[in-house]
């Protein structure tokens, strides 16, 4: 289906009665080239590009749910690159020319806003640690600029400057980063993949991976067996539950975070603004309401909802950057189940079962990573070896000792 | 969530901190294998259910505890000391 200012003129005449389902509900076949386990973000975005990239079409994502109800419908959809080590630059540089050209690409709105993405600063010391990040980046061809307190008032005047612990000295700024409607991720990269012959099978969780001669042959599934020649797992939290169905144990451990969102309010903050001496980030969606978040949990959980200390310590955070939010109502909060991995970075890669791939580890910033994730996770499924801008998220690094430990917080999952 | 500490009672869980797994176990001095090292730093179970964990009462008592819970519901099902945890482990070994 195509969308133009004709179909919805049309629609509206007619009583918004004929709009069609955007993809099948497809029911699972007896077998398949590619079988993606997952169907969030990750996974969908792994179904569209194997399609498109490398012809494979006989793929079917497998969602124990329905689409967007994983992680990819509860983060505060924050896109960004301004990441500082060799690792992580191309590929979350990729990810954002990815972003860039999205909406083109599968010809659907998922409203890319690169309104910025401001990273404050609060002493002299991560001035340095800031500038060093910053240049890191425009090595790199990232757009990155350091800002000095008058411009950062400039952008955001309301914020408590003159903080008598964390006074805010300037801040360093992705112009190119900002939000994207996180559903439209998921509903875009569905439709996409379907159009593209992908079957997308909701309601359909997969209760084991079988085996021949260290082979994986298939899956097992509560709606019967599916054979499949190669099988990717891309299902964040779940990740160790899904590899334990193969004795294998991972460096990861399942966190709780939270997400918020204050009741709707006028045009209040324009960019993406994060405190640098707390664990506090927010926007404002197009309805208005802020969306905001901090820390995780901090403990290891399955739940998807937290607990009242982490949201008094968001809060906290908040108040202290941007006191004008305590007459603020809080509408919403929700939580999700990350996948943290033992040096905060993700793992897209083979594993020792012929034919079994991984794409886990996201910890809390899967979402800005979605289609470099996907591009990446289908070129190491279709060519059997990792794509040169996510060789580094290695399954093994751990063993070898080539971790990417971008907060520099040792293998800790819950401090990253 | 209220973490019931042997020393204090039922207190808030912000008023502790997490490490992580209390069911693995550092591999013996200098002669463990690198592989063993490896599992033992990084590799973790991470189950859905119950899980042991270790917790540290660092606004109370500030004990270490071994705190079984469940991570599906956050239910706490029972509450120990570190201490006497490892010491019964060590007769165990003993044993």
């Amino acid at each position: 289906m195509r969308y133009s200012l004709f179909s919805v003129l049309g629609q509206a005449l007619r009583g918004q009665r004929d709009w069609k389902p955007q993809w099948r509900d497809a029911a699972p076949r007896t077998e398949y080239d590619v079988v993606i386990i997952g169907g969030g973000g990750h996974g969908l975005a792994t179904a569209y590009y194997l399609a498109k990239e490398h012809g494979i079409t006989n793929i079917a994502v497998l969602e124990k749910n329905v689409i967007g109800s994983g992680n990819v419908g509860r983060n505060t959809t924050i896109i960004r690159s301004n990441y500082g080590l060799p690792g992580n630059i191309p590929f979350y540089e990729h990810s954002m020319k990815l972003w860039e050209g999205l909406e083109q690409d599968i010809n659907y709105n998922a409203m890319v806003s690169q309104r910025g993405v401001l990273n404050l600063f609060h002493s002299d010391g991560q001035r340095d640690a800031y500038a060093r990040r910053g240049n890191a980046m425009r090595l790199a061809g990232i757009d990155a600029e350091l800002l000095d307190r008058e411009q950062v008032r400039a952008m955001v005047p309301f914020i408590d400057f003159d903080n008598a612990r964390f006074p805010v000295k300037g801040g360093l700024v992705q112009r190119r980063g900002g939000t994207v409607r996180h559903d439209a991720v998921a509903w875009g990269y569905a439709r996409a993949a379907d159009e593209r012959g992908v079957d997308i099978v909701q309601n359909c969780a997969v209760t084991g991976i079988s085996r021949e001669n260290g082979r994986v042959v298939g899956v097992e599934t509560s709606r019967g067996f599916i054979r499949a020649k190669k099988v990717g797992i891309s299902v964040a939290g779940s990740s160790s539950l899904l590899a334990s169905m193969v004795d294998m144990r991972l460096p990861i451990e399942s966190h709780v975070l939270q997400a918020f969102v204050s009741e709707g309010l006028k045009p209040l903050i324009d960019c993406v603004m994060t405190f640098g001496a707390g664990h506090f980030y927010v926007s404002q969606s197009d309805k208005g309401g802020l969306v905001f978040g901090g820390d995780i949990d901090g403990y290891n959980s399955y739940a998807q909802r937290g607990n009242l200390a982490t949201i008094e310590d968001v809060m906290e955070g908040g108040m202290a950057l941007w006191p004008g939010l305590g007459r603020v109502r809080l509408l919403r909060h929700w939580g999700g189940i990350m996948d943290m991995s033992m040096d905060g970075s993700p793992i897209i890669d083979r594993t020792d079962i012929g034919g079994l791939y991984l794409n886990a580890g996201w910890c809390y910033g899967g979402f800005k990573a979605t289609p470099a994730a996907g591009f990446c996770f289908a070129h190491t499924i279709a060519r059997d070896e990792p794509h040169p801008i996510s060789a580094a998220y290695r399954l093994d690094r751990f063993a070898t000792g080539h971790l990417i430990d971008e907060k520099g917080m040792g293998a800790q999952p819950n401090l990253h | 969530m209220r973490i019931r500490c042997p020393h204090c009672g039922e207190r808030d869980n912000g008023e502790f901190s997490y490490l992580g797994d209390a069911t693995v176990v550092r591999p013996d001095g200098m002669s463990a294998s690198s592989e063993a090292m490896h599992d033992y730093v990084y590799l973790r179970d991470n189950p859905a259910g119950l899980h042991r964990e270790l917790w540290y009462h660092g606004a109370g008592c500030r004990s270490w505890l071994v705190v079984t819970r469940d991570t599906r519901t956050h239910e706490i099902r029972d509450v120990s000391s570190a201490r006497d945890v490892a010491l019964a482990r060590h007769t165990g070994d003993a044993a």
